[in-house]
């Protein structure tokens, strides 16, 4: 969306407008500059700007001055006022007079882009109004939901037709479906797109990092703790939450979560300001919280505070119609990731693939299909590649060789062949561990 | 894809199991051959004692002048608060479609924050800095996918949500570089 928003910087120094106009490039916005406000005004004579950027203290005519002449050219023109510290007046008066913001130089870094992100929201609503027939009607930014079957569209109607709105949304489905992927089209196709989807996974947490990591901290709040932490909460101010694997946080975590969830007001960890930030919630789990609230693990008040509507997202063996567009799609993705080009799948193979079982889901074809591309012979993956077999091994263990083999072919399948997960628990790299799954010939066992 | 080399300036902050780490995620994501050699400078010539940090332009000015040769990118590594004038602090910066850029590790670490230290967190937050600077100088602009290392990250917490590597889509265009 970046793209199609422009963006003019008003300001007298050099360094300024340098850093904010590779800052802007670098996001994707047509940028231009301009030293003083007779250049800026000449500028906007001759071409429309989204969004102004104009310091207060300039010499000649100042800011302010720029600011009510642009005002009267062009009504609703977005003009951003830059200050320095001591002139916070100045920007009071800037605000009065039309400014749409203003910002305290040295910038936070993140301040800025959550101010452009306003902006630009402002921007594209007052678009999306003026072309009212063209109005999105369907999902944008789905492409990485794969698969055409009929589970798979009742889901995706069922993300058009809450993204929009503001409820708070369970997402069901057993593990390696995809879940934070439809959390990522409900956050894409809702208002909130402009500001951050931020993901929580609560499992991998103890209950006093995911406070911290919820809430954040304050310097000081810990030992040598020098700067302020921003919790999750903070982060999805104007956006999206997603806290995956809701079912495993602690009681106590239960009951600060529904006072944020009623209130949006928390403290950060060791501060006394409180903070409000503005998020939607959506929550996935693999388990049945409805069972769960009954059998007294999970509170009931936070359980309607979170299921107004629910998804369901269907495992792999009931959409079986998808596998080979999934697969296509896996292949297509490793072999970018390894630099070569896409390769084809046997036919035979991939008939397999559609009758396997798959109960660790799509997460379980992509890895067979990173590992495929891995140990096979780069041109084309057979049968031989994939582990839907049984594959015994054997038990006589006297070399260091067969030592090796044998516990990286375990902690493998003990991370159901995730690579990276899998590299890292045995301390080696990637490469590493895929010349090793090359040289042993490892193959998963069926499941 | 035909990527120029890259190398990776290192001014005695790292030790080089460290920096072998580092090189080995960098090659991954690009598949070219990843050099690092020693830098020295006096870091005092960079310090601003008004704002107790390092200016990150001058820096960046210092790379590109003295160790920019041919067409390989280079990127010094920092262990220093470093910041550019307009905004209160930096990871990185790098020329887009340029030579160079510069990366700090110094608000990376978990001690900072006041969390026990993590080695391998911060070796991968660094890396993922690095791969992010160095796509700005193979000409790729920021990504709005979440997972992509392209994505602008302006708190330590964004570099956390992140991926190690380049989207599907960073990733086509970076071949058809
Ligand atoms: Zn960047
Ligand atoms: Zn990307």
């Amino acid at each position: 969306m970046s793209k199609n928003i422009s963006i003019l910087i008003v300001d007298d120094e050099d360094s300024v407008r340098e850093s904010l106009y590779s800052w802007f490039k670098e996001d994707g916005y047509k940028v231009e500059c301009a030293e003083n406000a007779k250049t800026a005004l000449s500028k906007l004579e001759s071409n429309s700007f989204d969004i102004i950027l104009a310091d207060v203290k300039m010499p000649g005519m100042d800011g302010l001055e720029m600011l009510r002449r642009i005002k009267t050219l062009k009504k609703e023109s977005i003009v951003i006022v830059m200050t320095a510290f001591a002139t916070v007046d100045t920007a009071v008066q800037a605000l009065k007079d039309g400014a749409f913001d203003y910002i305290t130089k040295p910038f936070d870094p993140d301040d800025l882009s959550h101010l452009i992100r306003n902006a630009s929201k402002q921007i594209s609503l007052a678009y999306e109004n003026e072309n009212l027939k063209e109005r999105m009607v369907s999902l944008e930014n789905v492409d990485y939901i794969i698969g055409n079957s009929e589970a798979i569209r009742k889901v995706l109607h069922d993300v058009e037709s809450v993204a929009q709105s503001n409820s708070s949304v369970i997402i069901t489905g057993e593990s390696g479906t995809g879940k934070e992927l439809i959390a990522k089209a409900i956050h894409s196709n809702s208002s909130r797109r402009y500001f951050p989807l931020v993901s929580v996974h609560c499992g991998a947490l103890t209950e006093s990092l995911l406070e911290s990591e919820l809430f954040g901290h304050e310097k000081g709040a810990f030992t040598g703790a020098m700067y302020n932490r921003k919790g999750r909460f903070e982060m999805a101010d104007s956006g999206t939450i997603f806290l995956d694997e809701i079912a495993t946080i602690s009681p106590k975590m239960q009951v600060e979560l529904l006072r944020v969830l009623e209130s949006k007001i928390f403290m950060r960890v060791g501060g006394n300001k409180e903070i409000t930030s503005d998020f939607r919630v959506i929550c996935a789990t693999n388990r049945n919280l409805k069972q769960m609230v009954e059998e007294g693990t999970f509170r009931e008040d936070l359980f309607y505070r979170l299921n107004v509507v629910n998804i369901h997202v269907p495992p792999l063996r009931e959409r079986t119609g998808d596998i080979p567009m999934l697969t296509e799609y896996f292949i297509k993705k490793y072999c970018i990731s390894m630099n070569k080009p896409p390769i084809p799948i046997d036919p035979t193979a991939l008939q397999r693939l559609e009758e396997f079982d798959f109960p660790g889901n799509i997460r379980e074809l992509e890895n067979m299909v990173e590992r495929a591309i891995v140990i096979g012979n780069g041109k084309k993956i057979t049968l031989r590649d994939l582990p839907l077999e049984k594959n015994i091994i054997s038990s006589s263990v006297e070399s260091l060789d067969e030592q090796e083999k044998i516990h990286i072919s375990h902690i493998l399948s003990k991370y159901d062949w995730n690579i990276s997960r899998t590299a890292k628990a045995l301390q080696i790299d990637r490469v590493t561990l895929y010349n090793k799954i090359k040289k042993f010939n490892l193959k998963a066992s069926g499941k | 894809m035909n990527l120029q080399k890259i190398i990776l300036i290192s001014f005695g902050y790292f030790d080089s199991e460290f920096l072998k780490k580092i090189t080995e995620n960098i090659h991954r994501e690009f598949f070219v051959n990843v050099e690092i050699k020693d830098g020295h400078l006096d870091l005092s010539d960079f310090f601003e004692a008004e704002r107790g940090q390092y200016n990150a332009n001058k820096l960046s000015h210092f790379i590109e002048s003295h160790f920019s040769k041919d067409d390989s990118k280079i990127i010094g590594l920092f262990n220093v608060d470093i910041f550019i004038p307009i905004f209160t602090y930096i990871f990185g910066q790098a020329y887009l479609k340029g030579r160079s850029g510069i990366a700090s590790s110094f608000r990376l670490s978990n001690e900072r924050y006041g969390i026990e230290a993590d080695d391998d967190l911060l070796l991968e937050r660094f890396s993922k800095e690095i791969i992010h600077e160095l796509g700005h100088t193979y000409g790729l602009i920021h990504c709005y996918n979440s997972d992509c290392i392209m994505r602008s990250g302006t708190y330590v917490e964004d570099i956390d949500q992140k991926n190690s590597s380049l989207c599907p889509k960073c990733k086509e265009t970076l071949l058809s570089i």
